[in-house]
């Protein structure tokens, strides 16, 4: 399944009932180098919208949300020694999380890949 | 993903500002253009645009700083020039009412870090003080300078006229600063360490002082708004020097243990909790006839309640500005004023206050971050060694 996108810049992509999340590459530029990042840990329940983890620039930290609700099944932890990961590759190898998700609907509520790119064109 | 926190939120408007105004309500530099064309990314500071960072990022920004030469534009600091009612007097020793430092006893063309303080020993704003003849140049932070020219004019009515000078000031900072500004203003090689001179350039008074706010070599260059574009863009033909913006700016005083005005000192803080007492001399300790002097007093006597200290965290999360300090046994003991990631040594570093038991360097704390404790140790500052030309050959 192709990705989904939140007006937050998380992406999340479905993979059967797993879905895998992730920041976008306009976040990871406007963020900076990272430098840290703090991951869920699995079994976590997370409602759609809630903090799920946290990363941090040179210059500050952030809240990476959680786009849809369900349980966390695996952190990134290769992450935790190597945050850069999150600018050098976010679509691919800086994914932060894998999640089951409870309730699919709410996928819909997140904008595809033509919607998202004309987002971001309007925030300049 | 949305920011939680940021330490470059405007922190108010500073009102009549005389610099050029975007339709943002936001004061300009001379620079502003030139930021803009070097790809800046631009954010509200002390009532200016400001940038935070251009092409290399922070962390690029801050090693290039400490490898080569890095180019800041600080003309949103505040500049004044102090003469005496009676030009055949010093104006040094009225000053010197108004700040615990020495300055009378500066020498032509020295340069002096003082604080402004209150009737209670708070710190209204920390500053540089430049000993010119019987007039003292002033350098005060962008945020503090209206309310600063307006508390020195008020003091010293009938005693010194102060002129405040609307001019640009380049900060030019790492181990190549020496090599490239003297390609065009050869009198900077000659000064050391807190000096300062006058130089001609192009026909118009320009000041250069060897100081600056990264623990680096470096100089600040005042000179007249109009000349300001072109001479940063002549310092950048040098490939040693690239534009560095305020967030490097930050991590690199982090690192030299510095103060920023508004964050690790303010009126709630005295110089002595804010271990500032190296820059207060024995005969001022003595004479205590600077505002808040008793308050002084008593806390070298007494010991003051916190002291400000560096602290390290054991991992990897940076313990970011109002993160609780807790001693061993979970009690609070402070908090963190400024805090974030060292690009030099690839480790979050942090300064804040803690109670005077808990202040020796190697002492055990926790950091609550995110609501749960992570270890770290009061260390000493700087955390980066500092690499300033005390003496000139």
């Amino acid at each position: 399944m192709s990705k989904k996108f939140t007006k937050d810049h998380e992406w999340i992509s479905l993979e059967g009932d797993l879905a895998r999340i992730g920041i976008t590459d306009y976040a990871q530029e406007q963020l900076g180098d990272v430098v840290f990042v703090e991951l869920p840990e699995a079994g976590r329940q997370v409602e759609q919208g809630n903090d799920a983890a946290v990363v941090e620039s040179v210059k500050a930290a952030s809240e990476v949300y959680a786009p849809v609700s369900g349980e966390i099944v695996e952190p990134n932890v290769k992450l935790e020694d190597e945050p850069a990961l999150v600018n050098q590759d976010p679509a691919e190898g800086g994914w932060f999380f894998t999640m089951k998700v409870s309730n699919p609907d709410e996928l819909n509520d997140l904008m595809d890949e033509a919607a998202y790119a004309d987002y971001v064109k309007e925030l300049g | 993903m949305t920011n939680s926190t940021s330490d470059f939120d405007g922190t108010g408007k500073v009102s009549g500002a005389s610099s050029e105004q975007g339709l943002n309500g936001y004061a300009r530099t001379p620079l502003y253009d030139m930021h803009l064309q070097l790809g800046a990314k631009m954010v509200p500071f002390a009532g200016y645009e400001m940038p935070v960072q251009y092409g290399l990022g922070v962390m690029g920004e801050h090693l290039h700083t400490r490898e080569k030469a890095g180019l800041f534009d600080v003309s949103h600091m505040g500049q004044a020039q102090l003469f005496p009612e009676d030009p055949d007097s010093d104006v040094a020793p009225v000053f010197e009412a108004l700040v615990p430092g020495g300055i009378i006893s500066l020498k032509e063309r020295g340069i002096r870090y003082t604080q402004l303080t209150n009737q209670d020993g708070g710190i209204l704003d920390d500053l540089m003080v430049t000993r010119f003849g019987n007039t003292l140049w002033l350098v005060v932070n962008a945020a503090c300078k209206n309310d600063d020219f307006a508390h020195i004019a008020q003091s010293l009515v009938g005693k010194a006229r102060l002129s405040v000078e609307n001019r640009a000031l380049l900060s030019l900072q790492g181990p190549l600063a020496e090599a490239v500004l003297k390609e065009h203003l050869p009198a900077a090689a000659d000064l050391a360490f807190m000096q300062a001179c006058h130089a001609d350039y192009q026909g118009e008074k320009v000041i250069i002082s060897r100081c600056g706010y990264t623990g680096e070599d470096g100089f600040e260059i005042s000179l007249p708004n109009d000349m300001a574009s072109q001479f940063a863009a002549l310092l950048m033909e040098n490939d040693a020097v690239a534009p560095i913006g305020l967030g490097a700016r930050d991590s690199l005083r982090l690192e030299a243990g510095l103060c920023l005005y508004g964050h690790d000192i303010d009126t709630g803080t005295t110089p002595v909790e804010a271990d500032l007492m190296w820059s207060v001399p024995r005969r001022r300790r003595e004479s205590l006839d600077f505002p808040g002097a008793h308050k002084v007093s008593q806390q070298l006597s007494q010991k003051p309640d916190r002291l400000r200290v560096g602290i390290q965290p054991e991992g990897r999360a940076p313990a970011r500005e109002g993160t609780e300090i807790h001693d061993m046994e979970n009690n609070p003991i402070g908090r963190i004023t400024s805090g974030g990631f060292a690009p030099s040594l690839q480790a979050p570093i942090a300064m804040g206050y803690v109670s005077a038991a808990h202040a020796a360097p190697g002492t055990q704390v926790q950091l609550i971050i995110r609501g749960k404790p992570m270890l770290a140790k009061i260390s000493s500052m700087p955390f980066v060694e500092h690499k300033y030309l005390r003496t000139k050959s």
